[in-house]
C-alpha cells in the first residue's frame, strides 16, 4: 500500500510461553516519524509484543525487520545499537546510582574506549568521556530534570523516575523509542507534561510506540494504534476510528475499563 | 567524606612508606604477605565488588600465573619479572576457557562452579599433570626477582616491589573504575536485564570483568612465586580463596576499604599469634562480628564525580547559539 | 560385576550422607536464600558428638546395639539442632536484612569459628570410632555378602529422608516452609511466624546434617575436625546439582553424586575423584543452568 517502507515492521509473531500462546500472529508496521500505540486490557500481551521486538524474548514463529533487518534471535543490546530504545513497565533504573550515571548507561553503545584506553584515561577517552557527559546532561535538561543530576535515582518520584528512564533510552540515540506505560505513576500534571516531551521527541525525528492506558494521554499523542486482546489483534487505524470499532468497545467494556 | 578519605589515604601511603623501617623482618614479611593478598583482593574487587559476579575461585588465577612463573623460570631461565605479563596472559587464558561457558549462570551455581575450579586446579596439581607441577611437593628453586641487574632477595626489597605493585593497581585499578567500563560494570551489578536493555553486552562484560581480574591474579602470581621460591599446591587451596573473598566482602568494594580490610584479615591471625592454638578460633568469631557490626562492608565506594557544571556549562552555550536561529524560524512561521 | 554392585551400594551409602547433609543447604537456602556455609562443620560437631556419646554409654552395655545406637543418634541430632538454631539467632538473624554476600561471610566465620572449637576440644588428630557399637554382621543379596553397616546407611538416609519428604508435602507447617521459601512477605501476611519457620528449619537442617556426620563415623569408623570441610563442599555439590531451594533436587543430587564418586573412583582414577565430581556438575550445569530439578527461572520484566 505505502510506498515507503516502515521503519519497523512485525510480520506474523507469534509466541508460546509453556503451550500457552501469548501472541498469536501479530502484525503491523510502525511508520517513521509517526507516533504508534499499543493498547489493549491487562494481560493482552502489549508487553509481550515489546519484549520480542527488543529481544528480551524469542518469538517461535514470524519476523520482525527494522530499516530492514531482521531483530528476531539478535541479544537486546544489539538491537539498542541498531536503534530501539525502550523504558520499562516496572521501572528498572539503576536505583542506587546517580540519576547522571542512569543516563549515561544510554550513551554507552555509543561509545568507542576499550579496556586500555579506559584504564590509562587516554586524551581521546576524556574526550569522549566529556562529550557523553554533555549528551547526558542535554537529554535530563530535554526531560526537564538537569537540576536533579546527582540524585540517587531511586530517591526521586516516580515521574521523574520514568522520565530519567526515557532520558536514558534517548542517550542512546534511538531511531524508534519504545515507551511502557510512560504515564504510569504520575499525576495528571505530570501527564500532562508527558504529551508535550512525546510530541518534542517525534519533532526530533525520533519515532515512538508506546503502550499506555491512560486513553486520554494515547488519544491525544498518537496517530495510529493497535489493539490487542488474549494475544490477538483485534483492530488497527486512526484512533477515531478504533475507538467506535465495536470489538475493541466490548472488549474493554469487558474488562471494565474506560476508553 | 571524599575529604576525610582522601586525608586518610594519604596517611596511609606514608605510613605504607615509612613502616618497614619501624619493623622487623619477621613483621616485614607479614606486610609482604598482606601486599600480595592486597593484590589479589584488588583484582577480585573488579568481578566481585565492581561487577557482582559471585566468584570464590580467585586462587586458581593466582595458582596459574604463579605455576606458570615458576615452571618458565625453572626450566628456561627467563628472570622471574619478565614472566608478569605471561603469568599474567596464562591466567587470563585460564580464565576465558572455564568462565565462557559458565559465566551466564545464576549467583550461587556460579559461586559452586568457582570453588569447583580452584579444586580441580588443585587437584591436577597435585597429581603433576604434564609432568611440570612436581605433584604435592610443588616446585622449588625459582630465583629471586632482578631489576636493572639488582637482585630483590632482602624482606625490605620485596615490601617496595609488592607494595609498589599495590600503588600502581590502585591507580590502575581506579581509574578504570573511573570509566565506561567501570561504569558498565555498575549497571550490571545494580541490574543485569536493565543494562542489557541499555546497549550493554552484559555477557561480554562480565567475561571481560572476569579475565580481566585473572590477568591481575595471575600477575600476583609471579610476585609470590618470586618471593616463596618453593611453591606447592596447598598454598592455592579453597581456603585461601574464602579469604579473599571475605576480604573484598568487608571491604565495601572500594579500594581504601580493600586494603583496610585486607590489613584485618591477614594482619589479624599474626597479631592473635599469642593465642596460639585459639587462634583461628578467634578469627572465625571476628569474621562474623565484623559482618554483624559492618554489614554493608567497611568503605563501600564513593560515587564517580563527573564535571557537571562544564556540561551543562557547553549546554547553556549551545542553547544560546541556537536561540537565534529558533526566532528566526518562528519569524519566518508568522509571516 | 561384584566389583561393580559393591561400588554402587557404597556410592548409595556415601549418596545418602551427602543428600542428608544436602537437605541442610537446600532447606536453608530456601528459606533465606543464603548458603549456609557452617553446614558441614555442623555435620563434623554431630561425628563427635556421636563418638562422645557412644564411649560414655558404655554402661548400658546390658542393652543391644542397635538400640543404643539408634537412642544415641536421635539424641545426636537433637543437639545439633539446637546448636545450629543457636548458629541462627546469633550469625544470621542480624544480616537478615543485609546484603546477601555478608551473611555468605559470616556463614565462613561460623565455619571456621566450628572446625576450631571442635579441634581444641577434642585436639587435632584422627579419632576411631568405637569400635563396640559399629554392626558388624552382612548380608547376602543376590549371592553378594554386603557389610550390614552399608545397608544400615543407605536405609537410615532413605528413611529419614522419606520422613521430611513427608513432612514438608503432608503437614501445615511443611506447608508454612514451603511458603516462606516461596515468597517471605507474603507468607507473612497470611499470618505465618516466618522468624519461627526460619528457626525451625535451622533446626531440621541441622539435625539431619549432625546425624549424617555420626553415620559417616559408624560407616567408615574414622573421622577428623576438618571433614567437614570436604563433606560440606560436596554436599553444598549435591545440592546445587539437583538444583538448590529444590528438596527432591537435593536428594537425588546427593544419591547421583556419591555413585558418580564411587564408580569414578573405582573406574577412572582415585586421585582424581573430586576433580571428576566437580568437573561433571560443570557439565550439567553448562546444559541445566539451575541444576537437575531446579526450576527455569525466567527474567521478569
Amino acid at each position: 500500500m505505502s510506498t515507503v517502507s516502515p521503519l519497523l515492521s512485525l510480520c506474523e509473531v507469534t509466541k508460546i510461553f509453556g503451550g500457552l500462546v501469548a501472541l498469536n500472529d501479530i502484525a503491523f508496521d510502525v511508520r517513521e516519524n509517526s507516533i504508534v500505540g499499543l493498547i489493549g486490557p491487562n494481560g493482552a500481551g502489549k508487553t509481550t509484543v515489546f519484549n520480542c521486538i527488543t529481544g528480551n524474548y524469542v518469538p517461535e514463529q514470524g519476523s520482525i525487520t527494522f530499516m530492514g533487518h531482521k531483530l528476531v534471535g539478535k541479544k537486546p543490546h544489539a538491537i539498542v545499537e541498531m536503534g530501539i530504545a525502550r523504558t520499562f513497565q516496572s521501572i528498572r533504573l539503576f536505583s542506587s546510582l546517580p540519576v547522571v550515571e542512569n543516563v549515561l548507561a544510554g550513551q554507552h553503545c555509543r561509545l568507542r574506549s576499550g579496556l586500555f584506553a579506559s584504564m590509562l584515561h587516554t586524551p581521546a577517552q576524556r574526550q569522549e568521556e566529556k562529550r557523553a557527559l554533555e549528551r547526558a546532561m542535554d537529554e535530563l535538561d530535554f526531560v526537564g530534570l538537569a537540576d536533579k543530576h546527582a540524585e540517587e535515582a531511586g530517591s526521586l518520584s516516580y515521574g521523574n523516575q520514568r522520565l530519567v528512564e526515557i532520558a536514558r533510552a534517548l542517550a542512546s540515540d534511538p531511531r524508534l523509542l519504545i515507551l511502557d506505560e510512560p504515564a504510569g505513576g504520575m499525576n495528571d500534571q505530570e501527564t500532562v507534561a508527558l504529551v508535550d516531551t512525546i510530541n518534542h521527541i517525534r519533532a526530533r525525528g525520533i519515532t515512538v510506540l508506546l503502550i499506555e492506558h491512560d486513553m486520554r494521554l494515547v488519544m491525544q499523542v498518537c496517530k495510529h494504534l493497535v489493539v490487542l486482546e488474549h494475544g490477538t489483534m483485534i483492530a488497527e487505524g486512526a484512533p477515531d476510528v478504533v475507538s467506535k470499532h465495536p470489538d475493541v468497545i466490548r472488549a474493554y467494556l469487558g474488562a471494565e475499563d474506560e476508553l | 567524606m571524599i575529604q576525610c578519605r582522601r586525608y586518610s589515604a594519604f596517611v596511609l601511603v606514608a605510613l605504607l612508606c615509612v613502616l618497614p623501617h619501624m619493623l622487623d623482618r619477621y613483621w616485614i614479611d607479614v606486610c609482604v604477605s598482606i601486599g600480595l593478598y592486597a593484590l589479589l583482593a584488588l583484582s577480585l574487587n573488579v568481578i566481585l565488588g565492581q561487577a557482582g559476579i559471585f566468584h570464590m575461585g580467585h586462587a586458581a588465577f593466582y595458582a596459574v600465573g604463579a605455576y606458570v612463573t615458576a615452571i618458565v623460570n625453572t626450566q628456561f631461565h627467563i628472570p622471574v619479572l619478565w614472566l608478569m605479563p605471561l603469568a599474567g596472559c596464562a591466567a587470563a587464558l585460564f580464565a576465558l576457557l572455564v568462565a565462557r561457558p559458565i559465566i551466564h549462570l545464576r549467583g550461587d551455581y556460579l559461586l559452586i562452579v568457582t570453588i569447583g575450579i580452584v579444586e580441580i586446579v588443585r587437584i591436577a596439581l597435585i597429581n603433576d599433570v604434564g609432568g611440570l607441577t612436581g605433584g604435592a611437593n610443588g616446585i622449588f628453586g625459582i630465583s629471586r626477582p632482578e631489576i636493572f641487574g639488582f637482585t630483590i632477595k632482602k624482606s625490605m626489597q620485596f615490601y617496595y616491589l609488592v607494595w609498589g605493585m599495590v600503588g600502581c593497581s590502585v591507580l590502575l585499578l581506579g581509574w578504570l573504575a573511573r570509566s565506561r567500563f567501570g561504569r558498565a560494570l555498575s549497571y550490571i551489578k545494580e541490574d543485569d536485564v536493565a543494562a542489557e536493555g541499555c546497549g550493554v553486552d552484559v555477557a561480554r562484560y562480565k567475561l571481560m570483568a572476569f579475565v580481566f581480574g585473572a590477568f591481575w591474579a595471575g600477575m600476583a602470581g609471579t610476585l609470590y612465586a618470586a618471593k616463596m621460591t618453593i611453591i606447592a599446591p596447598e598454598s592455592f587451596s579453597f581456603m585461601e580463596s574464602v579469604i579473599i573473598f571475605a576480604v573484598v566482602i568487608l571491604s565495601g568494594g572500594s579500594q581504601l576499604g580493600v586494603l583496610v580490610s585486607t590489613f584485618l584479615f591477614i594482619g589479624l591471625p599474626e597479631l592473635l599469634r599469642e593465642f596460639s592454638n585459639a587462634r583461628m578460633l578467634l578469627f572465625g568469631l571476628a569474621m562474623m562480628l565484623m559482618m554483624i557490626w559492618r554489614p554493608q562492608g567497611l568503605l563501600p565506594p564513593l560515587p564517580r564525580r563527573y564535571n557537571v557544571q562544564a556540561a551543562l556549562a557547553a549546554l547553556r552555550r549551545r542553547k544560546a547559539e541556537a536561540e537565534p536561529e529558533h526566532k528566526a524560524k518562528a519569524k519566518q512561521g508568522e509571516a | 560385576m561384584e566389583e561393580f554392585f559393591q561400588q554402587l551400594l557404597n556410592g548409595l551409602a556415601v549418596g545418602g550422607i551427602y543428600a542428608l547433609v544436602a537437605l541442610g543447604y537446600t532447606m536453608v537456602y530456601g528459606v533465606l536464600k543464603l548458603i549456609n556455609f557452617a553446614h558441614g562443620d555442623l555435620f563434623t560437631i554431630g561425628a563427635y558428638l556421636g563418638m562422645t556419646l557412644l564411649v560414655s554409654s558404655g554402661m548400658a552395655g546390658s542393652l543391644s546395639p542397635l538400640l543404643v545406637l539408634l537412642v544415641v543418634f536421635i539424641m545426636v541430632a537433637l543437639l545439633v539442632a539446637l546448636v545450629g538454631c543457636l548458629l541462627e539467632r546469633a550469625a544470621y538473624r542480624p544480616l537478615r536484612k543485609a546484603n546477601r554476600l555478608s551473611a555468605v561471610v559470616s556463614a565462613l566465620g561460623a565455619s571456621i569459628f566450628f572446625q576450631n572449637a571442635v579441634m581444641l576440644i577434642y585436639g587435632a588428630r584422627l579419632y576411631v570410632y568405637p569400635e563396640d557399637w559399629r554392626p558388624d554382621f552382612t548380608v547376602d543379596i543376590l549371592g553378594f555378602t554386603v557389610p550390614g553397616v552399608r545397608l544400615l546407611v543407605i536405609m537410615a538416609s532413605l528413611l529419614l529422608m522419606f520422613a521430611l519428604h513427608s513432612f514438608i508435602q503432608r503437614t501445615r507447617t511443611g506447608a508454612a516452609i514451603r511458603a516462606v521459601a516461596i515468597d517471605q512477605s507474603a507468607a507473612r501476611l497470611m499470618g505465618i511466624n516466618v522468624d519461627r519457620i526460619i528457626s525451625l528449619v535451622f533446626l531440621i537442617g541441622p539435625g539431619l546434617g549432625g546425624a549424617a556426620g555420626m553415620m559417616v563415623g559408624i560407616y567408615y569408623g574414622q573421622i577428623d575436625f576438618t571433614m567437614g570441610w570436604s563433606y560440606g563442599l560436596k554436599a553444598f555439590t549435591a545440592a546445587i546439582l539437583g538444583g538448590i531451594g529444590n528438596i527432591p533436587g537435593a536428594m537425588l543430587g546427593g544419591l547421583l553424586l556419591g555413585v558418580i564418586e564411587a564408580l569414578s573412583s573405582a573406574y577412572i582414577s582415585m586421585a582424581w575423584k573430586d576433580a571428576i565430581a566437580f568437573l561433571v556438575l560443570i557439565l550439567i550445569l553448562i546444559i541445566r543452568p539451575t541444576g537437575l530439578l531446579g526450576e527455569r527461572v525466567a527474567d521478569k520484566l
